[in-house]
């Protein structure tokens, strides 16, 4: 029953899509900083994709019903750890989101830390209902267990990682057994809540100055040529002269010269489609919607319910990261700070996505076990 | 089942399969998103992105130099730095701003003022918050290159002119371009562009002004140039020679002193302007950055208005140079005929008024004719050629002699004068002209105003035996205008006779402008300010002293010189005050022209002469750092070899 799994079971097909996917990320990484001060990033990213994989394959040893057991208590250390972020944390860019460990020498992001643990915990939650349908109770008791950590991440403010709390809870219900008319009056609180957002008497009372701004500003951005409606047209301008056929690798004239805001990271997929053009954003989207298939298709194969909800739930968050993130690079959404999975430079994501990605393989390893 | 949670393998495979196509829907919106930017509307971004990157930077032209008539540099260029606030990202602007305000010693309010004043210009046009760059800018911007990464230099090229207002108000000065020239250039001038604004700059500024040329620079985002396409070179304005000779300019200038006043020197036989000078005088090189509003407020209210090119600005009353004009007209009409005389007590009354001759209480010029007459610049004579000739042909004379009308010499806002006419009285004020006016214009006074080029053109033409030159600064003009009065022989005879007798004979009013061994003619004049009358009511304030005038020239009969000088309420005679500015102009004229050093200045008589030695000392003596562009033009040291004609 515990029998190690071969390595014939690992999911090859993913690891290749993943393997492609991070080299496109170091290649524009290079290219977005060779040159400036910033040079010799993508070293640094290629050392955390190692450092990644290790974690992955690290992860994908230890059984996944083992790390499920534990969930109560990987909750509580969550919360905790977003507690002392709020006490103690370091103050980088305005908002409280790092804490320094020892061992590691480096600055990690506890909201990321704390998206694995929601995975997990909500995995744990929704395999334990029985019945085929979520009823009102199961659903009000898993939106408890995601509002808490939420209102916690939105108090550092990181409004980014707390919107990639929702559709986690969102999918997970949903695979539950979500009923039409619940989906149906979440949706009307949902579309209420965005309307609220964008309703500036309201946000007012809701939201920090600088993400109003970042809402104005998506929503009239000649209004404010230089802050983030700038930022917006800067990465639209930059994606629409790649063309078809893109500048060229290093060539691109909004990447190299400084005119895409962070382009190393948040707008790393706008430097792509610059240099790229259209057939190099085809291939990078094909790649993230082979990965997003094939994290469903290890779902369907789980060997139970908690293997399910646990592949679904890294799916809902890559899947929403890839969604927001991309949408913000055509300007079709504001400004929110949520980075694009594999491509962006980031020590703290990028363990989060190989963590995640650990966990799919934990399950997929043991499909076939009983 | 050896955990502690229940579990079971029941999977929601129907909503699986929907997930799966979410997941292919989402992509497949994303990819719309794409398609549209990077197909359908790709042309437009590829220009934004091209405007964010590319821009142009003016390649400013040089100006024209301007050479004197030997090819000695009068105007030329010199190289200097603008101090660029690049203003693309407000953020940085108003992060360094007090270290720009503290680096570069520009006041804080200052700095600000400036942006408020440019907000409405487009955000990628630097703005110039130094027009000129001390050698501490240059290097405090160099050594914060990387820190400080929203200032930026221009080399531009600034106008370098004389010092001490040498020939300041022909050249003029250049300025920053108005709306009106901006709009009339076809886009050839931008905001900020300098152009002539006054004298030959403004005159030939096509000439002079060249045209700009343009680099195309690639920027990154904070407007830094990092790379450079091509470059389109300036093409420089041309050099222009003027008529000018320095030394006699030289002259001129130092001669004046520091009074007020205008010199113009003529070559009569061609109109070349030899010299022009006007005091007080401004210094162009004032203009050639960027004048403070301060320093202009002050130029255009001084009293003693430098601002004004006297030579050609001035309009005064002739005074008694203007007899020759009554005197013309007495010999051509032959009336009163040649040998009328009168006898001068020192007043005479005509119409019921008195006239008085200006030796009244000093004795009497005694029984006169037309030379005498002239040479001692009686008024009572001319009183009584004036009434017989009356208005009409004194005004159809003066204006013939080119009185009332511009001379059209190359300079912009040059004065008309005025001639006055029974049409004018009629036309200008709807009355009759009162035949006591007549009176006053036939010695030059009354409503009679001239400028002094308008009298140098006059005398010169008259000795050429009627034979005007449109005086000109360009050499080699093209179409030098011509007007020619034919004036009898005897004419031209007896008045340039007299005007020799003016210098060289005893009883002449300008004796002591005498030159050895050169024909130097002319006459004084010495005109009233005001009326007699209001004077003795105000006392005699130095605010109502004469205006002192003479116009000399050399030979003659067809002179190759003509100086006109008017020395403003110098309280003197004009032959006393004016006379000896005349003697040295066309003694340093026959000395460069007999090869002797220039400028050989009797400048002791000239301060003696002018009562004026205050004044006078005051005067540096300039000293220009002229390059000779001709071996021959400075010739300095050929000192004290005089001519055998002498």
């Amino acid at each position: 029953m515990k029998d190690a799994p071969g390595t014939r079971d690992y999911d090859w097909w993913l690891l290749a899509i993943l393997a492609t996917i991070c080299a496109l990320g170091v290649m524009e990484i290079y290219s977005a900083t060779q040159g400036s001060s910033l040079s010799g990033m993508y070293m640094r990213q290629v050392r955390w994709l190692v450092i990644g994989f290790v974690l992955m394959f690290v992860l994908s040893r230890l059984d996944y019903h083992l790390i499920l057991d534990q969930a109560p208590i990987l909750y509580l250390i969550g919360l905790a750890a977003l507690i002392a972020v709020l006490l103690i944390g370091r103050t980088h860019f305005g908002a409280k989101r790092w804490i320094s460990i020892p061992a590691l020498g480096e600055l990690v992001q506890v909201s990321e830390l704390v998206k694995l643990i929601i995975i997990i915990v909500l995995a744990r939650f929704f395999g334990e209902v029985r019945s085929d349908e979520l009823d009102l109770r199961d659903l009000i008791k898993a939106g408890l267990l995601v509002g808490i950590p939420l209102v916690l991440i939105l108090k550092q403010p990181d409004l980014g990682t707390a919107l990639v709390l929702m559709p986690m809870l969102a999918v997970g219900a949903f695979l539950a057994g979500l009923k039409w008319q619940h989906a149906a009056v979440f949706s009307l609180a949902g579309v209420l809540l965005v309307g609220a957002v964008f309703y500036p008497p309201v946000s007012r009372r809701l939201l920090k100055p600088y993400q109003r701004e970042r809402i104005t500003s998506f929503l009239h951005p000649e209004n404010d040529p230089k802050g983030s409606g700038y930022q917006l047209l800067q990465s639209q301008i930059a994606v629409g002269s790649g063309g078809f056929w893109g500048k060229g690798f290093r060539n691109g004239s909004q990447n190299q010269l400084g005119y895409i805001p962070v382009r190393y990271s948040d707008f790393i997929m706008s430097a792509w489609a610059e240099e790229q053009g259209f057939k190099g954003v085809l291939l990078a989207l094909g790649l993230y919607m082979a990965l997003l298939l094939r994290l469903v298709q290890n779902a369907q194969r789980a060997k139970d319910r908690a293997g399910m909800f646990l592949v679904m739930g890294v799916a809902a968050a890559l899947g929403f990261h890839v969604l927001v993130n991309v949408a913000m690079v055509i300007g079709a959404m504001p400004v929110t700070g949520i980075p694009l999975p594999l491509m962006s430079y980031g020590g703290s994501a990028t363990l989060f996505v190989f963590l995640a990605i650990g966990l799919v393989m934990n399950v997929r390893l043991r499909r076939f076990v009983n | 089942m050896s955990y502690s949670f229940r579990n079971d393998n029941r999977l929601p495979q129907g909503r699986l399969a929907v997930a799966s196509y979410v997941i292919v829907g989402m992509i497949g919106v994303l990819l719309l998103g794409f398609w549209k930017l990077q197909v359908i509307d790709s042309d437009r971004y590829t220009s934004m992105a091209e405007r964010n990157r590319v821009r142009s930077i003016p390649v400013i032209a040089p100006r024209g130099r301007m050479l004197d008539r030997d090819g000695r540099v009068l105007v030329d260029n010199r190289p200097s730095f603008s101090v660029l606030l690049l203003r693309d990202d407000s953020g940085l602007v108003e992060k360094y701003l007090p270290v720009i305000s503290d680096g570069l010693g520009i006041p804080m309010d200052d700095l600000k003022d400036q942006l408020y004043n440019t907000r409405n210009l487009p955000k990628f046009q630097p703005i110039i918050i130094k027009p000129e760059a001390s050698d501490a800018d240059i290097a405090y911007i160099e050594s914060h290159r990387s820190d400080i990464p929203v200032l930026e230099m221009i080399s531009v090229s600034r106008r370098r002119y004389l010092p001490n207002g040498f020939l300041a108000h022909a050249e003029g000065y250049v300025g920053e371009v108005s709306e009106q020239q901006i709009e009339a250039s076809n886009g050839k001038l931008r905001p900020g562009d300098f152009a002539g604004k006054f004298g030959l700059e403004r005159q030939y500024n096509d000439l002079l002004q060249g045209t700009d040329g343009q680099r195309r620079v690639i920027v990154n985002s904070v407007g830094k140039e990092v790379d450079h396409l091509t470059t389109q070179e300036a093409i420089p304005g041309k050099q222009i020679q003027l008529t000018i000779d320095y030394d006699l300019q030289l002259v001129a200038e130092q001669s004046l002193g520091a009074r007020p006043g205008a010199v113009v020197a003529l070559d009569p036989r061609t109109g070349e302007v030899l010299a022009m000078a006007s005091h007080p005088a401004l210094d162009p090189n004032d203009f050639a950055v960027r004048i403070s509003n301060d320093d202009w407020k002050n130029l255009n209210e001084d009293p003693q208005k430098p601002l004004l090119n006297r030579a050609i600005q001035a309009q005064l009353a002739p005074g008694s140079v203007f007899k020759i004009v009554t005197a013309t007209a007495m010999l051509e009409d032959k009336n009163p005929p040649e040998n009328f005389t009168t006898f001068c007590p020192g007043y005479a009354t005509f119409y019921g008024r008195q006239f008085k001759c200006y030796i009244f209480g000093k004795g009497s010029h005694g029984l006169a004719g037309l030379h005498k007459a002239i040479l001692e610049s009686c008024d009572i004579f001319f009183y009584n050629v004036g009434m017989r000739l009356g208005i009409d042909r004194l005004s159809y004379y003066g204006s013939k002699l080119g009185l009332g009308h511009k001379t059209g010499i190359d300079l912009p806002s040059e004065e008309p004068g005025l001639m006055p006419s029974a049409e004018w009285a009629e036309r200008v004020y709807h009355r009759k002209w009162y035949a006591g006016e007549t009176i006053s214009v036939a010695i030059g006074q009354g409503a009679v105003i001239t400028t002094p080029l308008q009298l140098a053109r006059m005398i010169g033409g008259i000795a050429m035996g009627g034979v005007f030159k449109q005086p000109h600064l360009l050499k080699d003009a093209p179409n030098v205008g011509e007007e020619r009065f034919a004036l009898s022989e005897p004419t031209v005879e007896k008045i340039t006779d007299a005007m020799y007798g003016v210098v060289n004979e005893d009883g002449g009013t300008a004796r002591n402008v005498r030159l050895p061994g050169i024909e130097v003619s002319g006459k004084s004049g010495t005109a009233q300010v005001i009326g007699y009358a209001t004077r003795e009511k105000f006392g005699k304030q130095k605010k109502f002293e004469d205006n002192a005038w003479f116009v000399g020239y050399a030979p003659k009969r067809n002179p190759e010189i003509v100086v006109a000088v008017l020395v403003q309420e110098s309280g003197k005679h004009g032959g006393e005050a004016a006379g000896p500015v005349v003697r040295d102009v066309i003694k340093a004229y026959y000395d460069k022209k007999n090869k002797r050093t220039p400028g050989q200045l009797t400048t002791e008589n000239t301060l003696k002469d002018s009562g004026n030695a205050a004044a006078a000392s005051k005067v540096r003596p300039v000293r220009m750092a002229l390059k000779p562009q001709t071996g021959v033009a400075a010739a300095p040291t050929q000192a004290g070899t005089a001519s055998p004609d002498r």
